[in-house]
């Protein structure tokens, strides 16, 4: 997958995060910012989290970037996934069970 | 030096400080020691006049110069005004290097960053500090130490004159042109001056001030005329809608209603809970709640508390107008019916040093059966943190909390198991405030630990069957299983401040924050 235009998903509230992400040049590879209210506790985590979602999506490219208010793996999983989907206008026919876990 | 909470204590913070690594709860028990007196100028002319017409004219008669201690107390909590206003005249003095010996400081101070910054403020001596002035001291601003001490710590610093104050300043609801205070009456009643009373007995100089001066004699006085140099009159000492609420409606937080039922059924199942036990708790949701619904057993089973202390919330004053506990102790008030109250004749004041100074001949908090604490965090030994927050930065006041723990018999801490992502029970707490030594009970929304030191007691809770019981490890693997085994806090190498043990040995140290890092890849 790519990620064709700007997309965002998720919010600013305790527990969630927003996940925006955004077009780069193919073959310039994933560039990550992380803030992040626990960005010392699980700040490794988070980007590992992000990385991974972004490898099964088979996404090579993009900007990504997330504010973290606290949110769990499984929510952050689910924001990115949501936000690159948008980013490829699809909002139904989702994989799950497929590349969304 | 590793101390006896297996904190690493580094030597040149030992050798700086003269202090001794924290030893355990009973080190300094029954070791004799002399205290310290304040250098008095006597008063005995009878047409001296104490009044002063401005805090300059104070400063100056008191002999204010670079390098001195002052000290305050914190009565007026976030409607304190009396802090700046006196740091503004030392600020405009031009005095530089001063030492701030503060029961605690808060939001209320944040004013005192930039003079923490130009040198004016050097050292910090208060049970914790909130507001800008901890995210100053975390960064590093701070020339010298923040010493972070227990309501007891301070007195017993006070006392043997590890800090030696020479000018203190005492915030007087009202007071006489003779220098009698009361924490009652006027614009800004605060119901009791607990914390100032070391300061009036071993200052070098006090100055109280005042927004409301009344006709001599102001009596009874909670600081009396015989330890008071100046009376300053001034507009106003505090914002009366920020010394205190009105009482904190009673939560409808499930979480919380859940660790306070959990909070309650230990209390009731364990042996010290009979007629004229003793209690203290605190002003968090779930220590209300439990408050409230310890009463209801209490009524059913004709159990009378004998005395409850602290600092007082209406909960513990509707006891008292029940019938349901024999005097109350109060150190401190924390709402404006705990203040109405201080009226009634079995509603005693008593200084902080009473209350919780461990280098006296037996205070208050010993006599505790149950207290009722919260905790930023509580680790796997038990080990609480009430200062540091887990982004590192200095943003709580241990208070209480380390006195009454080790006075009472049984200390429950209540703390939800997670808070947002962070895991409130861990491995190992970021600092330790309150050594796992003093902490019997902890309670969360997943169970309850026992500190496994309390086989009495939870030998108890087995057989009552009251409460669902966990290892803390348990409690911790549950916490982690969900939101994931949190990295230790990235500091820089700088001490910027100690935390000291009741006793004046050093618990832990706080180092400087830095922005995180992440690992190469």
């Amino acid at each position: 997958m790519r990620i064709k235009q700007p997309a965002v998903a998720g919010t600013l509230e305790s527990s969630d995060c927003m996940v925006t992400v955004e077009p780069v040049e193919r073959g310039s590879g994933i560039s990550l910012e992380i803030d992040s209210v626990v960005i010392h506790q699980y700040g490794e985590a988070i980007r590992k989290t992000v990385l991974e979602t972004l490898d099964r999506l088979d996404i090579a490219d993009g900007y990504i970037r997330v504010n973290d208010k606290g949110a769990l793996d499984c929510t952050i999983k689910a924001r990115v996934e949501c936000a690159a989907y948008r980013s490829n206008g699809q909002r139904s026919q989702l994989p799950w069970g497929g590349v969304i876990q | 030096m590793l101390n006896a909470v297996g904190r690493e204590i580094p030597d040149e913070i030992l050798e700086q400080t003269g202090k001794e690594p924290f030893q355990g709860n009973h080190y300094k028990d029954g070791v004799p020691f002399t205290k310290s007196g304040p250098t008095i100028i006597p008063v005995m002319n009878n047409e001296h006049s104490k009044l002063v017409k401005d805090l300059h004219e104070a400063l100056v008669k008191c002999g204010a110069h670079d390098g001195m201690t002052i000290s305050f107390h914190h009565h007026f909590r976030d409607g304190d005004l009396v802090v700046c206003m006196v740091m503004e005249e030392i600020h405009r003095m031009g005095l530089k290097n001063i030492t701030i010996c503060a029961s605690s400081l808060g939001k209320a101070h944040n004013a005192l960053v930039p003079m923490i910054e130009d040198g004016t403020i050097t050292n910090i001596e208060s049970s914790g500090v909130r507001g800008n002035i901890g995210k100053a001291i975390s960064e590093g601003k701070l020339q010298g130490l923040a010493v972070m001490r227990s309501h007891g710590g301070r007195v017993r610093a006070i006392v043997t004159g590890e800090t030696h104050v020479d000018i203190a300043f005492i915030g007087a609801p009202t007071c006489d042109d003779y220098g009698n205070c009361r924490g009652v009456g006027g614009k800004t009643d605060c119901g009791v001056l607990s914390y100032s009373y070391v300061d009036g007995n071993h200052a070098d100089k006090c100055v109280a001030i005042t927004d409301c001066l009344v006709p001599y004699p102001n009596y009874p006085p909670h600081i009396s005329q015989t330890k008071i140099d100046y009376v300053c009159v001034v507009d106003a000492i505090g914002d009366p809608s920020k010394i205190a609420t009105g009482a904190a409606k009673p939560t409808t937080d499930q979480r919380k209603l859940l660790m306070a039922e959990y909070c309650t059924q230990v209390v009731a199942n364990t042996p010290y809970f009979k007629d004229g036990f003793s209690y203290q708790t605190g002003v968090g949701g779930a220590s209300i709640a439990s408050t409230i619904s310890l009463t209801k057993i209490m009524e059913e089973r004709g159990i009378k508390m004998g005395f409850g202390v602290g600092g007082l919330t209406k909960p513990m004053c509707d006891l008292l107008d029940n019938g349901l506990v024999r005097v109350l102790l109060d150190t401190q008030d924390f709402d404006l019916d705990a203040i109405k109250n201080v009226k009634n004749p079995n509603h005693h004041r008593i200084s902080a040093g009473a209350y919780a100074n461990p280098l006296n001949k037996g205070a208050f908090v010993n006599k505790l059966d149950y207290v009722i604490l919260a905790s930023l965090e509580v680790d796997i030994h038990f080990n609480c943190n009430v200062v540091v927050g887990s982004d590192g930065y200095i943003t709580g006041a241990q208070g209480g909390h380390p006195d009454t723990a080790q006075g009472a018999k049984c200390t429950i801490v209540i703390c939800p198991l997670l808070q947002g992502r962070i895991p409130a029970i861990c491995t190992d707490v970021t600092t330790v405030t309150t050594p796992g030594e003093s902490i019997d009970v902890v309670v969360t929304d997943y169970g309850v630990a026992v500190n496994p030191k309390r086989q009495d007691l939870l030998e108890a809770l087995q057989k009552a069957d009251c409460v669902p019981l966990k290892t803390i490890e348990e409690l911790r693997d549950i916490a982690y299983s969900i939101v994931g085994e949190p990295q230790p806090v990235q500091f820089a190498d700088r001490v910027v401040g100690i935390i000291e043990a009741r006793d004046g040995t050093i618990m832990d140290v706080v180092r400087q924050v830095k922005p995180f890092a992440f690992k190469e890849n």
